[in-house]
């Protein structure tokens, strides 16, 4: 179950079966059995062309931000290999890791949470790049004028504390700050989704632009399908820990052959009251990572009319369907 | 024509901010009615004031620092719910107008089992027993799809999923057969295949409960699939109202074209062949200091000399009859001018 290729030459970023477990809550004061291990990400991999834009999609609990903060080990992986450029990120010491860090940064959900509430923008600007090093005293000042110009705010914004400034110019003030030390790569954890709509209109331009001006290569992760669509190059579907379908965005979107990833596509509520796509609603909820089903971990929710005993006894791997698109569904073939 | 069952006319809420700085007029004059069955979806962004507005219906504004301005109206059934007394104004909360929130998980009571909690407002509201009141729970919990009805009634609030304590909300709100129900936001806060079972299950509820819905949502791909017609806010005003369809089809209000062209669209093209999305340029006003003039003049693409000195009425689009789509712009007067600036 490789991954497939990726498009554009050589990938920057390359992730073989990353798995992650978080360890089973105790009870009261840490007695009692240990519950079993969640687990969040369970074998994925995927890789990602330089100057590309992988979307990670699914819904919450699914473990797409915990393999966004594993590939640039804000989180240990337990098991897996992950490549950056060429260079193998978890077998990083403390020092060599952090100079990699220069070239991989994250932008957060929260523009609240993620800013430092008593650090001005040109604080929270200047910090990283004295510790990379990279500028200090009035090359900074430069710097940090160019980063705000950059992403569309007036240098006047500098002076500014986290509260003085809205939703879409505090995520700017995220992006300018992971652009400061000139990452290749961006992991780009849901960016867009506290923003209102027009404002969210505004940075998913930002992005593109930034992407197309500076080369960079992207893992944008997002419950919205309908923005990552609109964003990405290729895209993987994630459900309890697993990459279920991945392809280019044009192919799995027009015809996905995971019947998770046409429930998902066909819950999407349509802008248009003319739209007379049929709304597919799957029974039940997502099972705990903790305790996921035997067999597919989709088949208790699948409404495939094909699905039989062998969905829920044997695991269907990860499989190229059509050239390039992968799904890990006995019935690929046959698709809802 | 058939009555309206909630006659909102130049409702004002307004609130002391906290620093001194003025006055946030956060619902500044808000007019629109809800039919007996029909549902109304209420539209806008953070700060347009939808939910003040929802909030104000059922007078649950805190008082200070807000209030509702004198000559505001909301007549609910003949009666205006402004100046009821409070226990006139209890017989209707949660009785005939019922109101669920987007986050079930602190709309919740967490020290009370989720039966209580729907029993609650039938023993208070129509005088049922306790034993009853138990049995149209479990009943209520059956209507909304949660299985196992019967031994989930002593669950609490935290042994459920977020879409479970969504369904909860709602049996909670209906389970006094309200004539209208008020959902703010009630699955933003979802994923989206739960979201979808939310929406159909309001869906069936309607149609088998026969009740009005005011729907307030960011989200137009939710008001078009569930709405009959829209009212879109923004900067504490209506700025267009009009049929679902027709607003999908033809918007006039520069507010709402700029709004529907900035949605990343499911049915639109991959991301290598996309353009740009349109956005709309800068930001929300502050509710203490609305534009003068008309409140989108400094966003708008068309805007010109008029906009910024002479706030617009809302005007009739001359679609259909009388009223059916009104539109809060100039342009209306001087269709023209709709060639934006460069």
């Amino acid at each position: 179950m490789a991954a497939p290729p990726a498009v554009g030459g050589a990938p920057l970023v390359d992730v073989a079966g990353l798995v992650k477990h978080f360890p089973g809550a105790r009870g009261f004061f840490g007695l009692g059995r240990a519950q079993r291990p969640v687990r969040a990400v369970d074998g994925v991999s995927f890789a990602i062309g330089s100057g590309r834009t992988l979307g990670l999609v699914g819904e919450s609990g699914c473990g797409k931000s915990t393999v966004g903060r594993t590939i640039l080990r804000l989180i240990e992986p337990d098991a897996g290999r992950i490549t950056i450029d060429g260079r193998d990120v978890v077998a990083l010491r403390a020092s060599a890791l952090r100079a990699l860090r220069r070239r991989m940064q994250i932008v957060f959900q929260d523009p609240y949470g993620s800013l430092n509430p008593r650090m001005t923008v040109r604080q929270t600007l200047a910090e990283p790049l004295a510790i990379h090093r990279l500028a200090r005293g009035a090359e900074a000042e430069r710097r940090i004028g160019a980063l705000l110009d950059e992403v569309g705010l007036d240098p006047s914004f500098a002076r500014s504390y986290p509260h003085e400034l809205s939703g879409g110019q505090r995520q700017r003030v995220g992006i300018a700050r992971a652009l400061s030390v000139e990452p290749q790569f961006l992991v780009l954890d849901e960016p867009v989704s506290a923003l209102d709509v027009s404002v969210q209109a505004q940075v998913l331009n930002l992005l593109a632009d930034l992407q197309q001006r500076r080369r960079l290569t992207f893992l944008f992760i997002a419950h919205d399908l309908a923005v990552v669509k609109h964003i990405a190059d290729h895209v993987a579907v994630m459900y309890l820990g697993k990459i279920v379908e991945q392809g280019p965005v044009a192919t799995l979107y027009a015809a996905p052959r995971h019947p998770y990833t046409a429930a998902l596509l066909s819950a999407v509520p349509v802008p248009d009251p003319r739209s007379q796509h049929q709304r597919i609603v799957l029974p039940g909820e997502v099972p705990s990572p903790a305790n996921p089903p035997p067999g597919c971990p989709f088949h208790p929710r699948c409404p495939h009319p094909k699905k039989n005993a062998r969905c829920r006894t044997e695991p269907p791997a990860l499989r190229e369907v059509t050239p390039g698109q992968l799904a890990a569904c006995h019935f690929a073939e046959d698709p809802l | 024509m058939t009555e309206p069952l909630l006659r909102v006319r130049d409702l004002k809420t307004y609130f002391v901010t906290e620093h001194g700085s003025g006055t946030a007029q956060a619902v500044d004059g808000v007019s629109f009615e809800v039919y007996p069955g029909e549902t109304l979806g209420i539209v806008g962004e953070s700060g347009s004031g939808k939910t003040v507005t929802s909030l104000s219906i059922l007078r649950l504004v805190p008082e200070p620092p807000g209030h509702i301005r004198p000559g505001s109206f909301i007549e609910f059934e003949g009666r205006n719910l402004l100046t009821l007394a409070p226990r006139e104004l209890r017989a209707v909360r949660g009785n005939q107008i019922a109101m669920i929130f987007q986050e079930p998980m602190t709309s919740l009571n967490p020290v009370f089992t989720v039966g209580d909690q729907i029993a609650e407002a039938a023993i208070i509201h129509q005088g049922v027993s306790r034993r009853a009141a138990r049995a149209r729970a479990i009943a209520m919990l059956a209507l909304v799809g949660i299985p196992d009805p019967a031994d989930r009634v002593d669950d609490y609030p935290h042994q459920m999923s977020g879409g479970m304590r969504q369904r909860v909300m709602i049996a909670m709100a209906l389970v006094c057969h309200p004539k209208l129900l008020i959902a703010d936001e009630p699955t933003t806060a979802l994923d989206v295949t739960i979201q979808a079972q939310i929406l159909e299950l309001l869906d069936r509820l309607q149609a088998e409960l026969g009740m009005a819905v005011m729907l307030i949502t960011h989200d137009l791909g939710v008001v078009a699939g569930s709405a009959d017609r829209v009212v879109v806010m923004y900067a504490g005003q209506v700025v267009e109202q009009s049929p679902t369809g027709e607003l999908f089809a033809r918007p006039l209000h520069p507010y709402t074209e700029g709004l529907l062209a900035s949605v990343p669209r499911l049915d639109g093209p991959a991301a290598r062949a996309r353009g740009r999305l349109h956005s709309i340029p800068g930001q929300v006003p502050a509710a203490t200091a609305w534009p003068g003039g008309c409140r989108f003049h400094p966003r708008c693409p068309y805007a010109w000399d008029r906009c910024r000195e002479e706030a617009p009425p809302l005007l009739d689009a001359g679609t259909g009859e009388p009223g059916t789509h009104t539109v809060r712009c100039w342009l209306l007067t001087e269709p023209g001018r709709r060639t934006p600036h460069t």
